[in-house]
């Protein structure tokens, strides 16, 4: 029993791995096409039907250019800048629970790696070491577009992460328990006799706002992309990388949208929970894999919404980004902690 | 299984807190102390704080270290620009060094290791749950005291960075 109970862990492990992966891949595509849609164009459509081979077709671009290394970099750092970008960006699905639980053979699967009863503080803790890619990339490259690239993203993180914990923390007062798992679970519960619809965001619709813009500066994502911002720093931060470094440093940006996407769902949005989920009488595999659908469903829609507004807005000036970081959103959640805390204490009072 | 962990984790933190002090580029010093930091962050797992560990690893290597990479990047001192020191303050600081090293080995000399037995340690003590009920209730004086003092040091730090009025800037 316990061989087979770790076979599944791995294989579940390995589902997670290469669905982040594949869609990754595919939110590139995607991109292009949701761009194309917004400024009228076609978008990629040579490479396979609807040119959907299009990511192959990049990557193998990507792979065959000559990997340059200047001459004054910090060889190994220059390496290892874009490697780390990846490997953070990798491991923060870990925690994310992709379904409820499976029943075969009378045994309770869930559909999560790894469980630990601290999720969020986990993932907010692997998204701060994302950082680290970026600026010991920009530094190494010995350029002072690359650093000042890597230095905006140093100082862009660290503004945002403090709104960003402060709005999780409001979350943690509403659910009272840290772990994914759990928080998941909780939102599934009848909410006016409608079970699937106890949702966070009734709760925190502000909190979700102020995470929800973290998240875009947290992912270096337009309008917050002022560490890449190309009209003042030529490429930023990757402004010397070709091949595969520079394919690693995007594809770590996209990996980072769909956790950030999953992150979103799973917190706010319900997770893998749909409306009426226990009242339409189904089989509990059916619904378990039926919620697995809904949530990446959700999680789809948020990957939208990232390049529609990428599509949509301008990029802010960065001092116009340092004062709604440390002027508008970290006053703003903490008044947030604080009325949640009433709230709740109202609510123990009254009720 | 846990006792290879532990040995394999001690080399980790003892190698890395050594390159944090030979390395000769201050960026690598750095860099071996987030290792350093991840290392101790294993530690406290293989203790079984889970919270401590996500905080170690948020505050401490996500980020002060994040903040002290900042500071010396912007400084950009390379291993050709650091400036050597006298010999006398070498030697001043290995004595300084070696004294600290005496006491520390004085002080956990005698400490019992068996303080306590597996059947009445209780395992959870470093979930969150338990860790929040203790500071809350048995700890809140010394807990609260403890926040007014990092928000007194924080309004210092505000001060001190404050431009004064018809200050220039001087970058």
């Amino acid at each position: 029993m316990e061989l087979s109970l770790l076979l599944i862990k791995g294989l579940i492990i390995f589902a997670v791995f290469g669905i982040t992966l594949l869609i990754a891949t595919y939110s590139t595509y995607a991109e292009r096409k949701v761009a194309a849609f917004i400024q009228d164009r076609v978008g990629p459509n040579r490479a396979g039907p609807f040119g959907l081979a299009q990511p192959l077709a990049d990557a193998v671009k990507l792979f065959f250019k000559e990997e340059f290394v200047p001459a004054n970099a910090n060889k190994f750092l220059f390496v290892a800048g874009p490697s780390l970008a990846m490997l953070t960006a990798c491991m923060s699905s870990a925690v994310i629970p992709f379904g409820g639980t499976l029943l075969i053979g009378g045994e309770y699967i869930h559909l999560q790696a790894i469980e630990v009863n601290i999720g969020i503080l986990y993932i907010f803790g692997v998204v701060a070491l994302g950082v680290y890619g970026i600026m010991i990339g920009g530094w190494a490259s010995n350029n002072k577009f690359s650093l000042l690239g890597a230095i905006r993203a140093a100082s862009q993180n660290i503004s945002y992460e403090l709104a960003m914990g402060m709005s999780i923390i409001a979350l943690l007062l509403v659910t009272g328990t840290l772990s994914m798992r759990d928080i998941a679970a909780q939102q599934g519960q009848e909410i006016f006799g409608v079970s699937g619809m106890n949702w966070n965001i009734i709760y925190q619709p502000v909190g979700f706002l102020i995470f929800i813009i973290c998240a875009f500066a947290e992912t270096n994502r337009v309008p917050f992309d002022l560490p890449e911002c190309e009209t003042e720093l030529v490429g930023g931060y990757h402004t010397e990388y070709s091949s595969m470094g520079m394919g690693l440093y995007l594809f770590a940006e996209y990996v980072n949208i769909f956790v950030a996407s999953a992150v979103m769902a799973t917190l706010y949005f319900g997770g893998y929970n749909f409306p009426f989920m226990h009242q339409l009488g189904l089989p509990h595999n059916v619904v378990t894999i039926l919620g697995t659908v809904v949530l990446f469903a959700k999680i789809f829609f948020f990957i939208f919404f990232f390049m529609w507004v990428r599509w949509t807005l301008p990029r802010f000036r960065y001092d116009q980004l340092m004062n709604l970081g440390w002027k508008i959103l970290i006053p703003l959640s903490i008044l947030n902690v604080i009325i949640t805390g009433g709230a709740i204490l109202l609510k123990a009072e009254l009720f | 299984m846990t006792g290879n962990f532990f040995y394999f984790l001690t080399f980790l933190t003892l190698f890395a807190a050594i390159g944090v002090v030979v390395s000769k580029n201050p960026v690598y010093s750095v860099l071996f102390m987030i290792l350093t930091f991840f290392a101790l962050t294993g530690h406290y797992i293989l203790l079984n704080a889970q919270f401590l560990a996500a905080v170690n690893f948020i505050v401490y290597m996500g980020a002060i270290m994040v903040l002290f990479l900042f500071v010396i990047m912007f400084l950009n001192m390379r291993e050709d620009t650091e400036q050597h020191k006298p010999v006398l303050s070498k030697i001043a600081a290995a004595i300084a060094g070696g004294i600290l090293f005496v006491v520390m080995i004085a002080a956990l000399k005698d400490v019992n290791t068996q303080m306590t037995t597996t059947a009445v340690f209780d395992s959870q003590i470093g979930m969150v749950e338990n860790l929040g009920k203790v500071l809350f209730r048995d700890y809140l004086l010394p807990f609260e005291l403890a926040s007014v003092l990092f928000l007194a040091a924080m309004a210092g730090a505000v001060m001190l960075g404050k431009r004064e009025p018809g200050e220039q800037n001087r970058f």
